[in-house]
């Protein structure tokens, strides 16, 4: 029996194909645009060792005048934007539900749907919705006598940055009523007849029943949010590519560009590094953000 | 009386609501159909939110033979059919050894894996960019195949993990002593074991290989090995007109990930929901 559960090599052909796959496509990378972030190099021949000054160059004196800290920024509004109306909000449908309406699967099914579409999709889509020519937002306040709230949505700096962002939140509320959904659905429904029973309001059983319960899923919603808003890549890439200059620009896209449109590898890591640690340090920030409120409740 | 009465009202103010915000989900996705069977004449102004004056299929006739669309349908259809069947099974082995295999260095490779589910792919774009062009794999498609692959294993490994720890010792005991070897104890025994398992991430890695943008849009740019997400996006540079087929390329594009959905709706979410518990 140990013999075949201890057999080293049928391990090794369980582990190693996986292993060495995931360190030289996952792990090294990683290691290689940090050690790519300290050298001066356009992608040919040899780069140039240069210590931090990349570092110094993108944060402090901003040679090329591109402005990523404006960048950073966005995605954070992005991320308060997620935390602060997209889950409450995917929290609210996902009560309703979940506590029992007529057409509840109906709903659950059909608020769901557009997580399934690429974002390539989603991006060209609101590309025409927001049109100012012919797009649906602009001839839908025309007709309902709005016109004045009308905009070059996707070229005024004011409206740019918003109108990207709107489809994210767009497509994603339906992910997370799924996810809270799921979580109050696994609530014991003899809690709220007890609670019922002490004369406890809808009100009361939502914030002392139903949201300490699914508190773990919550703390999940809000970890996927904001980390995904600090990665937001594919919309602005498909939507404006960070036009009008600066005003949707996002970490990513500036990566992107830096590397591929203007050969800037080594600037471009330096942007990739920084992804790498602003994610970390935020990840286990919100992980002991949740977890002193759950010793607080537990006190 | 009175609160039953509150009750109702409450009831079709909600439903009201609801079927309004069911509105807003679905309009933009049954605008782009209609869109779709459009003129570009209807599109840009005459006829922009009712129901196609004519039918326009020429527009998907159009677009899957005048562009290599339907290269890049079949393209997207087999990179990700390999993902999702390597992964699934590159998972499933390494899951299995890590939970029910006996030695010592078990925990750390569990670690390893796992520490993928929090490194953001961005970083290991360049890198990745420059190890395949250095191995020559820029433009094939290994380029997408192998890093989707890659991508898909820690949350794969997430789900089986769980699935491996709770299954019963005996069985697997008890086939050893009728004589079975290490290898089919795992394939005969385990791996149907897990099957609920392996269809949810399936679905899961389905889904984000069929979307994916950013890798596919770096690893290749010849037209015939793109897939559907980057075709349809470099339409509108290569059509700049013509609306119509343009929506119908999206409409083609949305389709296979749409179809599942209907079919499977229940699956789709139970996976949806069983990768993303790992907080």
């Amino acid at each position: 029996m140990q013999q075949v559960f201890g057999n080293k090599k049928a391990i090794a052909v369980f582990v190693l194909p996986t292993l060495i796959l995931f360190i030289v496509v996952g792990f090294l990378p990683i290691v290689q645009s940090v050690y790519y972030s300290l050298l001066e190099w356009d992608g040919f021949g040899k780069g140039k060792f240069v210590g931090f000054a990349l570092y110094q160059d993108l944060f402090v004196n901003d040679t090329y005048g591109i402005k990523f800290l404006n960048s950073v920024w966005n995605t954070f509004y992005l991320a308060i934007l997620s935390v602060c109306v997209q889950l409450p909000f995917a929290f609210f449908l996902a009560h309703v539900l979940a506590r029992g309406i007529k057409g509840e699967k109906f709903y659950r099914t059909f608020f769901f749907i557009p997580v399934t579409i690429s974002s390539a999709v989603i991006g060209l889509l609101f590309l025409s919705v927001l049109n100012p020519n012919y797009g649906v937002l602009n001839i839908v306040l025309d007709q309902l006598g709005l016109g004045s709230w009308k905009h070059d949505w996707l070229t005024e700096d004011k409206t740019a940055l918003s109108s990207i962002f709107l489809p994210a939140v767009w497509q994603w509320v339906g992910y997370y009523m799924l996810l809270m959904y799921a979580a109050i659905k696994g609530i014991s429904e003899d809690l709220f007849e007890a609670a019922k029973i002490d004369g406890a309001s809808g009100w009361r059983m939502t914030f002392s029943i139903v949201i300490p319960l699914i508190a773990p899923i919550i703390k999940v919603c809000v970890i996927f949010a904001v980390i995904g808003s600090l990665k937001f890549f594919d919309l602005t890439f498909i939507m404006t590519n960070g036009a009008p200059q600066p005003a949707t620009d996002v970490p990513s896209t500036l990566m992107y560009n830096a590397i591929f449109r203007r050969n800037m590898y080594g600037y471009g890591s330096v942007m990739a590094v920084f992804m790498v640690l602003e994610c970390l340090l935020v990840y286990f920030a919100l992980q002991r953000l949740f977890r002193s409120r759950e010793e607080e409740v537990a006190r | 009386m009175i609160s039953a009465l509150r009750t109702k009202w409450s009831n079709v103010v909600l439903q009201f609501f609801l079927i309004a915000f069911a509105v807003v989900q679905l309009y933009p996705l049954v605008w782009l159909v209609l869109t779709s069977f459009k003129t570009n004449l209807e599109i840009t102004g005459s006829n922009v939110i009712g129901l196609p004056s004519k039918w326009m299929f020429e527009n998907y006739k159009y677009v899957w033979v005048g562009s290599d669309l339907a290269r890049n349908f079949a393209n997207s259809l087999w990179y990700t059919a390999i993902t999702v069947v390597a992964s699934g099974l590159l998972a499933s082995m390494v899951s299995y050894a890590v939970t029910r295999m006996k030695w010592k260095l078990s925990k750390l490779v569990l670690l390893i894996i796992m520490s993928g589910l929090m490194i953001p792919v961005h970083a290991t774009l360049l890198p990745l960019f420059i190890i395949l062009r250095d191995v020559h794999l820029l433009n094939t498609p290994w380029a997408l195949i192998v890093p989707y692959t890659v991508n898909a294993i820690p949350t794969a490994m997430f789900i089986l993990v769980g699935f491996f720890s709770a299954l019963p010792r005996e069985l697997e005991e008890a086939s050893v002593v009728d004589g079975c070897s290490i290898y089919q104890v795992f394939f005969r025994i385990m791996l149907p074991l897990v099957k609920p398992a392996l269809v949810s991430i399936s679905i899961f890695t389905f889904l984000s290989a069929w979307n994916e943008l950013m890798f596919a849009n770096t690893f290749i740019n010849k037209s015939s090995l793109m897939t559907i997400t980057v075709a349809i996006n470099s339409l509108r540079g290569l059509h700049t007109t013509e609306y119509g087929p343009i929506a119908a390329g999206m409409v083609i594009a949305t389709l296979p990930t749409i179809l599942m959905y209907i079919f499977l709706s229940d699956k789709v979410q139970k996976s949806i929901v069983a990768g993303a518990i790992k907080g």
